[in-house]
């Protein structure tokens, strides 16, 4: 008896020490983004802030993408493409568990991928998938994929949000009770104000260095700035007010960390309703756009000017602004050619983000100069939608497009902006069944050019990511080739 | 008394009727499709179908209509499209914030109008009056989420007394709670305060120039004591009815305050809901709403006859 709680205070004595020794160390977090997720499943919902909370941090693909875009491998750890390039199989890491206790395997791999392109599929990102014609399970850690055609994308496909492996024991309430397999697992969701991450302790890798962390939903930039300048919050991941960025730059309790993303903010034109099915007056729209005009007055310098569809931190970009610089005088003569040497009216209609509402009043501004008089209408995303994306019922219009690698909605006639270029389609087929990197690389520089010199939409900026932090916190992510907070790696330094 | 009470429930239960068709329908006619806002622009033809099914969004208008006021009689208010959790208890969670935030304010807003009130009636005309009468003009005019805001660049960024917003939740211990209300309530309160102390002060003004307070003047009584016993409770009947109209304002109209200090409340859950085409949510909250504010009405009426046999019998 006596010994035993000798022992007991020897213990807490112990333990005391430890706790004190570790007192700096802070391992909680409380990281705010704008918004919230609509409910807690990846795999069936377009909405970005469902990944920003839970892409890596809690659910995990067969492969991934490293914080520099390059894609990984995940729960995959190698695999082997067959000689015509059409079938993948995968070698899966052993001791993958579920946050639930079972086990990851060859199966839940089959689940998760016929999940996604059955029939019934609520997949944003079906397409991701399309190519797939069969899944089998060879053994519980070894998994072949058969294609229906090679496609060159597909390691990258399956690192989407879109593409992570769910367990078919779980499926059932994943929208509330998300169970993945990452480095952290989910713990508690209060709706319309925060969800709660615990550390993973069975985690198979490298396990996360913070014992909790709480996403904070704050959706309006005034009151982003106060959360932030009162530090109720930690960190502020994709900092909605990019006019006080500078002042939190210039003070020594918060690092800002501008990265790049892969959001191509367009103007982008209804190729198909005149006056813009003509070329010359698309071409002589991208040169009565002033760039720089509209990152400085709409995005306070923030963003990276563009001259095509495609991300500039992207490998195989091609800087190609020039085709289409500013140019009043030119963009007037392109119109009288035209036929429009008196200009004409058309519609300008802006979802609600800050880089639309903004940047569409400088746009209307300087096409007013070259006699382009726009009917500008702010729409809601849902509206918009409908009108816009679906109804094609525009004829100029302002949208980041945010999804990675998407050069590929030009070779869709039926998108909203209804470009129509076999050559462009073509190139796309020729694309995909393509594996050879080289080979690859001198595609998609075409094909950038191609639609560059086409004018299809006026290519104006790649969307900048900033991140406010507390100054002692280390391991954020910088850029964010996919939308997502990957908290695995993040620390307080002391 | 019995008929009147009939009557006037009568004509509650044919307003919520009404109410209910008018918000369907509007809700019917706004553009934007929940099943695309969810998917995105990537969204397959064939992936829109079937999440509309599974939304139930393909049956027709009336069989919709009828399953949600059926739902709602029988407690049922349906399953949010978005979020997937049943509504009546997304509701409740908000409440616990909204309802403890509209009385808080509420009270604040009775506690600052009735001293100031009473004391610019008492005094007419004097220096006291006019500064009651000049604040309460700013309290009116100064929109209250710049107050918020004001308040939060002070409090909270400067002072760090309050954080600058957020709740804490109810398991943080009352007082901390009511801490985190207590900028939004006090933004909520201040044009509430305003403009129930200017009823205040010219309601007791109409009484006090009444013949029954002359009359109690002749009696011997003084100014102060004629005011405080026999001005005063006639002059509550209008007050009592800018307070009942202020609850149910309190309780809808806090969405920008809410966002101001990002509470997870109701005003918020309507405006995330409604950006997000989240029908049955609005749906549900805004039939609630009316529901309160026409309860409201209905509970004031019933103390106006109580306290005023000549209603009984006019109506």
């Amino acid at each position: 008896m006596i010994f035993n709680s000798f022992k007991t205070g020897v213990v807490s004595a112990l333990a005391l020490a430890a706790s004190m020794g570790m007192a700096q160390a802070k391992s909680d977090i409380v990281v705010a983004m704008q918004l919230e997720p609509p409910h807690l499943d990846p795999t069936s919902a377009a909405a970005g802030a469902i990944d920003s909370v839970l892409y890596s941090n809690v659910f995990e693909g067969l492969t991934r993408f490293a914080s520099d875009g390059a894609v990984i491998p995940g729960l995959a750890e190698s695999w082997d493409i067959s000689e015509d390039g059409k079938t993948y199989t995968f070698h899966l890491r052993n001791g993958v568990k579920f946050h639930d206790g079972t086990a990851m395997d060859a199966e839940d791999v089959k689940f998760s991928l016929d999940r996604a392109r059955a029939e019934d599929s609520a997949n944003a990102q079906k397409a991701l998938f399309k190519g797939i014609e069969a899944v089998e399970v060879v053994d519980p850690a070894t998994v072949k994929v058969t294609l229906s055609a090679p496609n060159g994308s597909f390691l990258f496909n399956m690192a989407w949000g879109d593409a992570v492996i769910v367990a078919p024991e779980s499926i059932e309430n994943i929208k509330t009770k998300p169970v993945g397999t990452g480095a952290f697992q989910f713990s508690n969701w209060v709706q319309g104000d925060k969800i709660d991450l615990t550390k993973n302790a069975d985690y198979w890798g490298t396990p996360a260095k913070l014992d909790k962390v709480t996403f904070k939903f704050i959706s309006d930039p005034t009151a982003a700035f106060a959360a932030v300048m009162a530090q109720d919050v930690d960190a502020f991941a994709g900092f909605p007010a990019p006019e006080n960025l500078p002042q939190f730059e210039a003070d020594p309790r918060f690092q800002v960390l501008v990265g790049s993303t892969e959001g191509e903010t367009i103007l982008a034109m209804n190729n198909k309703q005149p006056p813009f099915d003509n070329v010359k007056v698309r071409e002589a729209v991208a040169h009565a756009i002033d760039r720089q005009a509209i990152i400085d007055g709409a995005m306070f310098g923030y963003g990276t000017p563009i001259g095509t569809h495609f991300a500039p931190h992207n490998p195989d970009y091609e800087d190609l602004t020039g085709l289409s610089g500013y140019d009043p005088e030119l963009s007037k003569k392109l119109l009288a050619e035209a036929g429009f040497a008196d200009g004409f009216k058309t519609t300008l209609k802006l979802p609600p983000p800050s880089y639309a509402r903004r940047g569409g009043e400088i746009i209307a501004a300087q096409l007013r100069a070259v006699g382009i008089e726009t009917e500008i209408s702010n729409l809601e995303w849902a509206q918009w939608l409908e009108q816009a994306f679906r109804g094609k019922d525009f004829g100029l219009t302002i949208v980041s497009h945010t999804e990675p690698f998407d050069i590929g909605i030009y070779a869709r006639p039926d998108y909203y902006f209804q470009y129509d270029n076999p050559t462009f389609q073509k190139l796309m087929d020729d694309l995909n069944a393509t594996t050879d990197p080289a080979q690859r690389s001198a595609m998609l520089k075409q094909a950038q050019e191609i639609i560059a010199k086409d004018y299809v939409n006026g290519y104006l900026f790649e969307l900048a990511y900033p991140t406010v932090a507390n100054a002692k916190i280390r391991g954020l992510w910088k850029d964010a080739p996919t939308q997502a907070a990957d908290m695995t790696a993040v620390y307080w330094d002391q | 008394m019995l008929r009147y009470f009939l009557k006037r429930l009568l004509s509650l239960g044919l307003s919520l009727v009404v109410a209910s068709v008018v918000i369907f329908l509007a809700l019917e006619v706004v553009p934007g499709d929940p099943a695309a806002y969810m998917l995105g622009i990537n969204a397959q033809p064939d992936t829109l179908a079937a999440l509309r099914d599974e939304l139930g969004l393909n049956g027709s208008v009336w069989a919709r209509y009828l399953g949600w006021v059926g739902g709602m009689l029988t407690g049922d208010f349906g399953t949010s499209y978005t979020y997937r959790t049943p509504v009546a208890e997304m509701i409740g969670e908000r409440l616990w914030i909204s309802l403890p935030l509209a009385l808080y304010a509420l009270t604040l807003s009775t506690l600052i109008a009735f001293p100031a009130g009473i004391w610019a009636a008492s005094k007419r005309g004097s220096v006291v009056d006019v500064a009651v009468m000049g604040v309460t003009q700013l309290g009116v005019a100064i929109p209250n989420f710049w107050f918020a805001m004001l308040m939060v660049l002070v409090f909270a960024i400067n002072l760090r007394w309050f954080s600058a917003g957020g709740f804490v939740g109810w398991d943080a211990g009352f007082w901390l709670a009511m801490k985190s209300l207590t900028l939004p309530a006090v933004a909520l309160a201040l044009p509430q305060a305003s403009i129930l102390a200017r009823v205040m002060r010219s309601s007791l003004l109409d009484t006090l120039s009444e013949d029954f307070i002359r009359t109690a003047r002749a009696k011997g009584l003084t100014k102060r004591q004629a005011l405080w016993r026999h001005a005063l409770r006639n002059a509550l009947i209008p007050v009592l009815t800018i307070i009942g109209l202020q609850f149910s304002f309190l309780l809808a109209g806090a969405i920008i305050i809410e966002n101001v200090f990002f509470l997870p409340g109701l005003g918020r859950l309507v405006f995330q809901s409604i950006s997000a085409r989240d029908l049955i949510v609005v749906e549900s909250v805004v039939m609630l709403l009316v529901l309160a504010v026409i309860v409201v009405n209905f509970a004031v009426d019933m103390a106006y006859a109580a306290v005023d046999p000549r209603l009984r019998g006019r109506r």
